[in-house]
């Protein structure tokens, strides 16, 4: 018993002592001084495994990485940016524009991305986009589907309720509105497509909920997901945005061979990889960029 | 379970998850303790400060963790990511939680104690470093115990503004529908809390050797 | 200026109307809230009681109580969310798991705060052990109690918020919410709801105390915290450490 106590406590000691000779513990913020690149993503699976592929492409090309997953949405991170806490994040064409430029109505790909470039804040960057895509979609159970809705137009308006997250509110609420006609009795905020999203519409609480076409949840529920004939939501490229000075020339390279190789049927494999298969967001990333020739 | 902490990746993870926790966790508990003692001694001495100071920790406990770390940026203008927020918000917890503790010690140290040490010629400074704070050490300790566990649970909430230690286990294990991430993170939040606690029992044993020898 | 957005997030006509409005919000958290405190009083009260007026136990209640502080809000809402299946059940047993240790030291402490003599008076009169426990030991703990109570719902009300982070309507959905898109109107606004609540039922709780303390019980209690500051000398001798507060998450 007396042995167990001192090893337990000899263990803690090392513990407590390896913390406190760890100057950096996962992005105290001293980026700027120490050359390292804080990659950051936000809450949902596919952007923490993006930046863990961004992270690792970076490393390769010999910089110091750090990785920093889970921060919230895109009005965080980008804030995160430009105070220099991060350097490097997973973005998606369409909301991110839409995000710089509130009075945005352009929705196709390479309209989206020219406008994006010349939208971007002084500081910030976007690198080349990916093919790779991700967008919103509007799903409903297959029963619901049955009953005659297919496309974002047969919503009608007060029929249904809407669960998404916190932010589609703001974003989406007017614009459907407008090209649809269509409101909900109830927005419901859930979460960025996931368990929250997914169980509301399994038992019924909400009708319709927001998802992102990559999601693996669509296919295991058979959801089907409704048309957008007037490109509501635009195109969502993945695209690498970062601060300016945060990457050199090696590291900007590295990320546009990453975008290149980046499909939508293998970016939606690797999140099924992670939310299905339960392998783990860095094994799944490693793997990715065992494919890419760096 | 196994599959999860079969794989070597995730355990090096999980250390720096556990290392990032007791970071968060304990800075805040070593600088609350100081900043008790300081505002202890002053409520000790002057009575409108104690009142003043229980009435703003009063108000503070309403105030959820959550908010609290993401307000403390735009008023002390440090960036949003840093993890001084959660660690600053901590410690303002662990203070409030302490300085009444430490006002009560001070204010129960028997005078013919602190009269006899004036007596040997003590100065005040070295009598309160050495005779009443010392005696004031075993509510501290007991203030500290129920500081650090509280602490400990806490920093998880952090994980919901991208600074949460092994409360990261618990948001990714959630959004992937996986318990084997939840579970662990609850496991080694409660053991990281069984340890310091044990840590803090010596310590306090250490510190006041005749609480012991008054014993049978 | 943060918080003249704040008051204007509060003062504005949308959200105080519909499913997501304020009142609602405040419904749902007070309902989570007082279903907790009262699940955890069930609880910890007869198991404080029992604990304290046998001196059986304490050692394992003193041990099972810190553990049940250590155990992580969020860790235990998530984790009850996946195996029931949503949010309510897990939202409650988490807030009833934060709700007891207070409440059981609250209880315990009481019992153990009552003067020894006044005890043995009671034994002295003829009392049986059960009348010595309900008409002596609890009312004589009655202060104590009650406080462990206004400990556990200030903590309850705190962190019932982060309820919302598994998609139930608290004032935690306006605190989550605004901190993802740092909109400090929105979590401000969310915060000072939340303070306002915890202020208020703080307050009713004190009145509950006021009215059940008998009124003898109120005097010797002041007498007493005269005395033992007159005599500059710690009364209480209990083992537990007495601070029942933590942090609210």
């Amino acid at each position: 018993m007396k042995r167990t106590l001192a090893v337990i406590v000899a263990a803690a000691t090392l513990v407590v002592s390896a913390c406190g000779s760890k100057e950096d513990l996962g992005g105290t913020g001293q980026e700027a001084a120490s050359g390292e690149v804080v990659v950051g993503s936000a809450d949902f699976t596919e952007n923490k495994i993006l930046a863990e592929i961004y992270a690792g492409a970076l490393k390769a090309t010999g910089a110091k990485v750090s990785v920093r997953a889970g921060i919230g949405a895109r009005e965080l991170v980008v804030k995160a940016l430009q105070d220099k806490s991060l350097g490097v994040v997973p973005e998606y064409t369409g909301n991110l524009l839409n995000y710089f430029d509130k009075t945005n109505t352009t929705t196709e790909a390479e309209a989206v991305y020219a406008a994006l470039k010349s939208k971007t804040p002084q500081g910030l960057e976007v690198l080349e986009k990916s093919d790779a895509e991700d967008k919103d979609v509007l799903v409903v159970t297959k029963a619901t589907a049955d009953g005659g809705v297919k496309s974002i137009a047969d919503l009608g308006s007060g029929k249904y309720v809407l669960g998404a997250a916190g932010e589609w509110q703001q974003r989406w609420e007017a614009k459907i509105k407008d090209l649809y006609g269509v409101t909900f009795t109830e927005i419901k905020t859930t979460d960025a497509g996931g368990p929250i999203t997914v169980d509301a519409l399994k038992n019924g609480t909400v009708q319709v909920i927001n998802l992102y076409t990559t999601s693996a949840d669509i296919k295991a529920n058979g959801f089907v997901e409704l048309e957008d004939p007037k490109t509501m939501y635009p195109a969502q490229n993945i695209v690498p945005l970062l601060r300016s000075d945060a990457v050199d020339a090696k590291g900007k390279e590295a990320l546009d061979k990453v975008s290149a190789a980046l499909t939508t049927e293998n970016l939606a494999d690797l999140v099924k990889q992670v939310d299905v298969d339960k392998k783990t967001v860095a094994n799944v990333a490693a793997e990715f960029l065992k494919t890419v020739s760096l | 379970m196994v599959t999860y902490l079969s794989d070597a990746g995730t355990r090096a993870a999980l250390l720096d998850r556990l290392l990032e926790h007791v970071y968060l966790s304990l800075v805040p508990l070593v600088v609350s303790v100081v900043l008790a003692i300081v505002l202890g001694l002053l409520c000790h001495r002057f009575r409108p400060v104690n009142a003043t100071l229980i009435a703003l920790s009063n108000v503070l406990y309403t105030i959820p963790s959550l908010a609290l770390f993401a307000i403390i940026p735009a008023l002390i203008g440090t960036r949003v990511l840093d993890p001084v927020n959660v660690i600053s918000a901590l410690t303002l917890y662990t203070t409030a939680l302490l300085v009444r503790p430490v006002a009560e010690a001070l204010d129960a140290v028997p005078s013919h104690v602190t009269a006899a040490a004036t007596a040997m010629g003590f100065r005040p400074w070295r009598r309160f470093l050495t005779v009443e704070l010392p005696l004031a050490v075993p509510v501290l300790a007991a203030g500290v115990r129920v500081g650090s566990v509280s602490n400990i649970s806490l920093v998880s909430v952090g994980a919901l503004i991208g600074t949460g230690g092994l409360g990261t286990l618990f948001t990714d294990g959630f959004q992937q529908r996986y318990l084997a991430p939840i579970i662990v993170g609850i496991v080694l939040t409660l053991v990281l809390a069984l340890v310091v606690d044990l840590l803090l029992v010596l310590l306090r044993n250490r510190l006041t050797p005749w609480v012991l020898v008054g014993k049978p | 200026m943060i918080f003249a957005e704040a008051f204007a997030w509060l003062v504005d006509p949308a959200n105080w109307s519909g499913g997501k409005s304020i009142p609602v919000r405040v419904g749902v958290h007070l309902l989570f809230c007082v279903g907790a405190v009262l699940g955890a009083a069930l609880v910890a009260v007869p198991l404080g009681l029992f604990v304290g007026h046998t001196g059986r136990g304490s050692v394992v209640l003193v041990g099972g109580s810190n553990a049940l502080r250590a155990l992580p809000t969020l860790g235990l809402v998530t984790f009850l969310y996946l195996i029931t299946g949503g949010g309510t059940v897990g939202v409650l047993i988490a807030l009833i798991v934060l709700a007891v240790p207070p409440i059981l030291a609250g209880t315990y402490a009481g019992i153990q705060d009552v003067d020894r003599g006044v005890v043995d008076a009671a034994r002295g009169m003829g009392m049986t052990g059960t009348q010595r426990l309900w008409r002596v030991e609890v009312p004589n703990a009655l202060p104590l109690l009650i406080g462990g109570l206004r400990n556990a719902m200030l903590q309850v009300v705190a962190t019932a918020s982060v309820a919302a982070y598994v998609g139930i309507e608290t004032l935690g959905r306006p605190l989550l919410d605004g901190v993802r898109v740092l909109d400090y109107a929105q979590f401000v606004g969310g915060a000072i709801l939340i303070a306002l609540l915890a202020v208020a039922l703080d307050a009713v709780l004190a009145g509950v105390g006021r009215l059940v303390v008998p009124a003898g019980v109120r005097l010797s209690a002041r007498a007493g915290r005269t005395r033992s500051s007159r005599m500059q000398s710690r009364r209480r001798k209990s083992p537990v450490p007495v601070e029942s507060g933590g942090s609210p998450a």
